[in-house]
């Protein structure tokens, strides 16, 4: 299981960041999306991984196995705040096509395909 | 527990969403309200400033939990100065945008403007690393819309840099509060300093590299070299008065670098020794270079400007990175003066791109040059750390910090070439904007199209501006440099306590952990 999950890290995090580098703003935000998805998924693997065990202490059983619930809460918190800035970013971008006619992300002034 | 130490948070907090839902359509009642929030949050800031200076610390714990489990907020001398600095920066930024109207150019400044300083007071007070992202997220989420206020395809294109960047940016923050967590399962900053101090030297890998990983975050917020790339085409685009009160955003990184890496991965610490100033001060120079050659390469008010933000920070990091307690004194007295520097120079490139608009060129003169240039003048002093203004005495500081330090001369000459470089780029900008004379027949403009010039460009009509307000900010924005400069003397002793308290972290850890 942790195989999978770092590698699944690692493949949305390479994906993030090659769409980041497209330098248009609808790949860059998918990329952003996919980065904000590898880090939601490393903040859960960061309080160690355990299947089908709780969130909480059981006090009555010495040996219980539970999960940490902290990057629970962390990963709650960054999903929402990932959510609004991908909404404000959508906004913006669409604002700046809008009125530019233009969806490059650098301001240079060279035009083409990949410029 | 005072509930004093969260109203800085709460305060804001509570009036964006009210200017939102009832005062959006009244805009002469929004400015009042927003005013009087701002003058309370000053007296807020200057009642915490007076507990703090005693040396006390204060701690504030959300929902009574006791820390680590809790968030839990702390007041100590440095937090408690940079709240009253940004509450008297946003105060005066407040009345410039009020006079000058740039507040009527778009929708809700004023309550984007709440939710910013809610976002920096409360970076400002936190003591929990996960918390500090949260506010991280709010002040740059309120920048966001304080960035594009007032439209217009260039500033909206900047804007969608700004926002991903600073998106990747907080990617890599989680990444290293993840790591962080990881290995030491905590994430107050105060409960973080014991555990990663009681590490074993062996086990190191993991938490070096959550280490490095916030101090990339915390130099993208402050634009140290690689990484400030964002920075110029924001500043210049966005509304300058908006610029001015981002003054303080490079300085939020700055902070959170000296609050970090002298609690938590503090210089004596084993596993992450020498992590942080063997970097930060190579890139802190580079960054000073790479400032001062944009003032002087810059073609655009605004852009001089923002170079003039890049160069202070590059200072300011040259003596927080070198991490002793005299430079570190140096690098908060700089700080104060360069957050006010680089602010009133927005102000005033401003005052002058209303009116002639903001290519540094030769233009038709325009109304009150007099007492634009004069301003001009004196924030150029500032900026450049010459005599008479407190900029000198800033730099001076960090020089003699440098003494005991084995790049001397390197720091000696990059900050003494990069001041002459400054005052050239300054000076060679104000004396085209005041004092070339404009002619016609030299073939800038042909005075025949000037009727119809003013129809294309409206904000090139010369017309006289009875407005007082934007004058009144600026000049007191520049009156606080000149006390900075007669008070030095207080205000150092203070920064030199701040500076005591910033190295002798255990005060602050019994009081946040409830121990005796």
């Amino acid at each position: 299981m942790e195989f999978l999950v770092a590698s699944g890290i690692g493949v949305l995090t390479a994906a993030g960041l090659y769409l980041i580098l497209r330098l248009r703003t609808f790949p860059v935000i998918v990329g952003l999306s996919l980065l904000s998805y590898a880090v939601n998924v490393f903040l859960f693997a960061s309080g160690r991984l355990a299947a089908n065990a709780p969130p909480i202490l059981n006090p009555y059983k010495a040996d219980a196995t539970y999960t940490d619930p902290l990057p629970q809460a962390l990963v709650l918190t960054a999903i929402v705040i990932s959510f609004g800035m991908t909404a404000v970013i959508v906004m913006i971008a669409l604002a700046a096509y809008l009125s530019e006619k233009d969806d490059r992300i650098d301001m240079t002034e060279e035009t083409g395909e990949d410029a | 527990m005072s509930h004093l130490v969260i109203l800085p948070v709460i305060l804001p907090a509570v009036m964006g969403p009210f200017i939102v839902m009832v005062l959006r359509h009244h805009l002469s009642l929004t400015r009042i309200f927003s005013v009087g929030a701002t003058v309370a949050l000053v007296a807020v800031s200057l009642m915490l400033l007076a507990k703090a200076s005693t040396g006390a610390v204060l701690t504030y714990e959300l929902g009574d939990w006791p820390a680590p489990f809790g968030i839990v907020l702390v007041l100590d001398r440095l937090s408690a100065l940079m709240v009253v600095l940004t509450a008297v920066l946003a105060l005066i930024v407040l009345l410039y945008v009020i006079g000058s109207r740039w507040d009527a150019r778009g929708q809700l400044f004023h309550a984007l403007y709440q939710f910013q300083l809610m976002g920096l007071m409360g970076a400002f007070l936190t003591g929990d690393a996960f918390n500090l992202f949260v506010f991280f997220e709010v002040l740059l989420i309120a920048s966001y819309g304080l960035m594009i206020h007032g439209g217009g395809g260039t500033r909206f294109r900047a804007g969608v840099q700004y926002v991903v960047y600073n998106l990747v940016g907080s990617a890599i923050f989680l990444f290293a509060l993840g790591t962080i967590y990881a290995v030491t399962g905590t994430l107050n900053m105060a409960d973080l300093a014991e555990k990663v101090a009681a590490l074993p030297a062996g086990d190191s890998a993991l938490i070096r590299v959550g280490a490095v990983l916030l101090l990339l975050v915390f130099a993208i917020k402050a634009a140290v070299l690689p990484l400030h790339f964002w920075l110029p085409a924001t500043y210049a685009n966005a509304p300058l008065p908006v610029a001015a009160l981002f003054a303080i955003m490079t300085k939020v990184g700055a902070y959170s670098i000296l609050r970090m890496y002298t609690l938590v991965f503090g210089p004596d610490v084993a596993v992450t020794a020498g992590l942080a100033g063997d970097w930060l001060l190579p890139a802190a120079l580079a960054t000073l270079a790479l400032g001062s050659v944009g003032i002087l390469g810059a073609r655009e008010l605004g852009r001089l400007v923002a170079f003039g933000a890049i160069a202070s920070v590059g200072t300011l990091l040259v003596a927080i990175s070198m991490f002793t307690q005299t430079a570190a004194a140096a690098g908060i007295y700089y700080m104060i003066h360069s957050t006010l520097a680089t602010a009133a120079l927005f102000l005033v490139a401003d005052l002058v791109t209303e009116r002639r608009g903001s290519a540094i060129a030769v233009a038709r003169p325009m109304p009150q040059t007099g007492l634009i240039s004069a301003f001009y003048f004196a924030g150029a002093i500032g900026l450049a750390g010459m005599p008479p203004l407190s900029g000198f005495i800033g730099k001076l500081f960090i020089m003699d910090a440098a003494r005991t330090d084995p790049m001397m001369t390197t720091i000696w000459t990059v900050i003494l070439v990069t001041s002459l470089i400054t005052l050239v780029g300054l000076a060679r900008t104000g004396s085209i904007l005041f004092w070339r004379p404009f002619d016609p027949a030299n073939g800038f403009e042909p005075r025949a199209e000037e009727p119809e010039e003013e129809d294309n460009h409206p904000t090139w009509v010369m017309r006289p501006h009875p407005r007082t307000l934007p004058f009144v900010a600026t000049g007191a924005l520049l009156t606080t440099l000149g006390l900075l400069t007669v008070f030095a003397g207080p205000v150092m002793s203070y920064a030199q306590a701040t500076a005591e308290q910033l190295f002798e972290p255990s005060a602050v850890i019994d009081t946040v952990l409830r121990r005796p």
